[in-house]
């Protein structure tokens, strides 16, 4: 049963509760840095981290932290983080580094993330926030890995920087830009919600004929 | 679920039958866009054919793939898919290639109409829509503009046009620029018999301004549009040129050629009249023909553009539910504000 929970609280930040798609949080670095796969997993990566080791911790403190300064303590743990992910990636991948810029420091501001703490790492047990964090940093770079893949895809023919169609396809200049962000992510939320209509649609059937059955 | 249409209609007196309806409507400027469409056959040969079937057949293939079951015959009949794709393929130049045109008609009712909620719902007219996203996307290929008749007669193809999908276009040997380039960029000045008979370069349906004139004329002797519109922004047009001119009639362009050249034409008359993303009110019509006009205007004189009536009407379409809103006659009797 124990293990199960856990398990629940894994699962369901990649799909039912899927920060991008259904709670449409953490926009901004969503927006902004996806315009290829690889810059899209760094900042999965980094976002994953900073969760995960500030939900621990937050987790671990929640009986010590006064609930009167809960948030700027949330925030002070959050910005360690974020000071941590960003040397560590200045370190090893100067390039990433580079081409993430601002946005690394802007993770501190990820209403996400924030949100994981104020909403579940300081009311549960420190097992249980770490893996709400993992399923919801998981999901968060589901979201991103897919809107950086589409976006290079059709921005670049590439994707990862392999060329997929060789060297004459024509680059979708849009898709590298800004409103390509956009562009995407709507189409991809529409998608959902499409798919969410349906399996509602589909679950209401389904009950219907049950309750006329019995 | 959809709304069944009842057996019996009940209405209110007047019961005056006005024989206008939407297919109608949309036969009667796929009739007038008829000249216009046939001239760039002629200038252009088979591939004005090949680029405005592609752009039409990407609209119909949208409206029907995301149209319900149910409403899904009707939506093709009213023929406003169609329109779309025409008006669409005539702002594309020629040497586009057939795939990009598809895709143009395909977004400009996916993301122009279908998302909004269908005919009638739409803020910015579908067929610019679907242009803007091409030149966004495709930059370079939708400002490669090939010279009138190709070398082979009318059956001779771009090399261009016949690009497989998503793959790059050839650039073919010849390119002309557009007047509006020409000026913009060279400081030269295309004869004004040219301009209005279609011996220069640009989009497929924009070189002929003659036949783009008659078309206008018959809309508006069939009540199919609201004169209000072209004549605004063409007059709005014509005193801003005007005017310019009075400072340096070298460097600035003359009326005639402002209105003849480029996409201002097939603009005022065609789309920014759409019934759908245009003021309803006749004041409303007036504000939004003169805003269209200084915006054109401002974006060939001083923008870095050389053409801007696209996003001149696209511009405007966002601002006319504001213009509506506040351009709403007054109800006889009702609202004098009371000073207090």
């Amino acid at each position: 049963m124990k293990k199960n929970e856990s398990y629940e609280e894994f699962v369901k930040g990649i799909w039912r509760d899927n920060p991008v798609f259904v709670q449409v949080l953490g926009m901004c670095p969503m927006l902004a840095v996806t315009n290829s796969a690889i810059n899209a997993i760094a900042m999965g990566m980094a976002s994953m981290f900073v969760l995960v080791g500030s939900s621990f911790l937050v987790s671990v403190f929640r009986h010590v932290i006064p609930k009167q300064v809960r948030i700027s303590c949330f925030i002070i743990i959050i910005a360690t983080f974020v000071t941590i992910a960003d040397y560590t990636l200045l370190a090893l991948v100067p390039k990433v580094h580079k081409e993430l810029g601002a946005f690394i420091p802007l993770i501190v501001a990820n209403c996400l993330i924030l949100g994981r703490q104020e909403a579940f790492a300081s009311r549960y047990p420190t097992r249980l926030a770490v893996m709400d964090a993992l399923g919801m940093a998981g999901g968060f770079m589901l979201a991103l890995f897919s809107l950086g893949a589409v976006r290079e895809i059709l921005g670049d023919g590439a994707l990862f920087g392999f060329r997929l169609f060789g060297e004459s396809f024509e680059p979708w200049i849009v898709m590298i830009l800004p409103p390509g962000g956009f562009l995407t992510l709507g189409v991809i939320l529409l998608f959902f919600n499409w798919f969410k209509y349906k399996k509602d649609e589909f679950l209401a059937d389904v009950a219907e004929a049950e309750r006329s059955g019995s | 679920m959809k709304q069944r249409d009842p057996d019996l209609l009940l209405f209110h007196a007047p019961l005056l039958r006005q024989g206008m309806t939407t297919p109608k409507a949309m036969r009667d400027v796929i009739i007038a866009l008829l000249p216009a469409t046939g001239a760039s056959l002629w200038f252009f040969g088979l591939a004005a054919a090949l680029v405005i079937g592609s752009s039409i057949a990407g609209a119909v293939l949208a409206e029907w793939l995301f149209a319900d079951r149910a409403s899904r015959g009707e939506s093709l009949r009213d023929a406003t898919g169609i329109l779309t794709g025409l008006l669409l393929g005539l702002t594309l130049p020629p040497g586009l290639p057939m795939w990009m045109a598809f895709l143009g008609g395909f977004v400009g009712i996916a993301l122009g109409k279908v998302i909004w909620g269908g005919l009638g719902h739409n803020l910015f007219n579908p067929a610019l829509l679907g242009r803007a996203f091409l030149l966004a996307t495709f930059p370079i290929a939708m400002t490669t503009w090939v010279s009138a008749h190709p070398e082979g007669g009318f059956f001779s193809v771009y090399a261009g046009n016949l690009a497989l999908p998503f793959m790059q276009a050839q650039v073919d040997g010849v390119t002309s620029a557009t007047p509006l380039g020409l000026l913009k960029f060279e400081q030269e000045v295309t004869p004004l018999t040219n301009l209005m008979f279609g011996k220069i370069g640009g989009s497929l349906g924009e070189t002929n301004g003659v036949l783009l004139l008659l078309g206008g004329i018959y809309l508006w002797l069939r009540r199919d549009l609201d004169w209000r519109i072209p004549v605004g922004i063409l007059g709005t047009v014509v005193i801003f040129s005007a005017f310019l001119g009075l400072f340096d009639a070298e460097r600035f362009p003359t009326p005639l050629f402002s209105v003849f050249s480029g996409g201002l034409l097939l603009g005022a008359i065609y789309m920014a009249t759409d019934p759908v993303t245009s003021p309803v009110t006749p004041r409303g019509a007036w504000i939004f023909a003169i805003g269209t006009g200084v915006l054109v205007m401002l974006i060939r004189v001083f923008g870095g553009l050389p053409e801007g009536v696209m996003y001149a009407i696209l511009l405007m379409n966002a601002a006319t539910p504001l213009i509506d809103r506040y351009t709403q006659p007054r109800v006889f009797g009702h609202g004098i504000e009371k000073e207090s």
